[in-house]
């Protein structure tokens, strides 16, 4: 190997460099080593695999709904507001 | 239908509305954006009685500001912002600092996306750095209807319990579907920091999630 030749990606450096392939913000020489490693490594493409179906699942978790109690207090405030404005 | 703030026509349309009163445009406001700003708030201070009341003063400052609101960010934006203003103000007074170092520099030591155990050593003859126990197969389970389900529980609970800045980071881009520009643009973080606590959160509820499709298969 000269070295020219880009480094190996290992398993433990992929799985911390993973958010970056994801996100799009890897170097490209880098993105290229991501690529060329998974695509020898079965054990990497179930981790992408997985980080990918976490970030679905995650997106279906609801985000909680507002108790009636706030929204009554809120729209109480925005009256209050409205009524302040149209007095001005 | 539900109306959401995202998909009325325009926001401008929403500011006016906004301005001459319109009961409905408000609700639309809050049902779109309080749990989101509920979430924030938490990541600053300590109880969740106070986080109530900073979004409720972020409500106040947005009646009172809307009439001044220039346009020169995303309404979101600017509402967001006041309540980091706010909950930043919130959290000095009840001295925890510690949240903000958290968010300012991620980069303290912390757990590795991976125990390293799981990894053959450096000084391994063929293969260093590669799986020794390789992730066991999710298979169809993780989006398995019945399976899916039990493991989005799974999964809030320990949203929940990672640590403030990865747990509000994660919420606002996973569950919220935010961009990363705007999480970075809200919270004041560097983009190498909003990815460091995207990474670490994701990599550690993955972890959880293995386990649990491993006792669960």
């Amino acid at each position: 190997m000269n070295d020219d030749t880009p480094r190996e990606m290992a398993c433990q450096e992929l799985v911390d460099v993973i958010t970056g392939y994801l996100e799009g913000t890897l170097p490209d020489a880098d993105r290229a080593r991501f690529d060329a490693h998974l695509a020898t490594c079965p054990a990497c493409q179930e981790y992408l695999k997985q980080m990918r179906a976490l970030v679905r699942l995650t997106g279906k978790l609801s985000p909680r709904s507002l108790e009636p109690a706030t929204v009554d207090s809120l729209l109480g405030a925005f009256r209050r507001w409205r009524d302040s404005q149209t007095r001005l | 239908m539900v109306l959401t703030a995202e998909t009325r026509s325009s926001e401008a349309d929403l500011i006016d509305r906004l301005r001459s009163g319109d009961e409905a445009a408000f609700v639309c406001l809050v049902n779109t954006y309080n749990a989101p700003l509920k979430r924030l708030a938490l990541a600053f201070v300590s109880t969740d009685a106070v986080a109530e009341e900073v979004v409720q003063e972020t409500w106040l400052a947005v009646l009172t500001g809307i009439t001044r609101f220039e346009g020169r960010s995303s309404v979101k934006t600017w509402i967001f912002k006041i309540l980091t203003n706010r909950a930043k103000t919130r959290a000095v007074r009840e001295r925890r600092t510690i949240n903000f170092s958290e968010l300012e520099d991620p980069m303290e030591p912390d757990q590795p996306a991976v125990d390293p155990a799981r990894f053959l050593p450096a000084a391994h003859p063929t293969h260093p750095g590669h799986w020794a126990s390789p992730p066991g197969i999710w298979s169809a389970s993780a989006e398995d209807a019945v399976l899916g389900r039990e493991a989005i529980g799974v999964l809030q609970r320990e949203l929940d319990r990672l640590p403030r800045a990865q747990r509000v980071v994660v919420t606002l881009r996973d569950v919220h579907g935010w961009p990363a520009a705007e999480v970075c643009d809200v919270l004041g973080l560097s983009e190498a920091n909003q990815r460091v606590l995207l990474h670490r959160g994701r990599s550690r509820l993955r972890g959880v999630l293995e386990s649990y499709f491993a006792e669960n298969a």
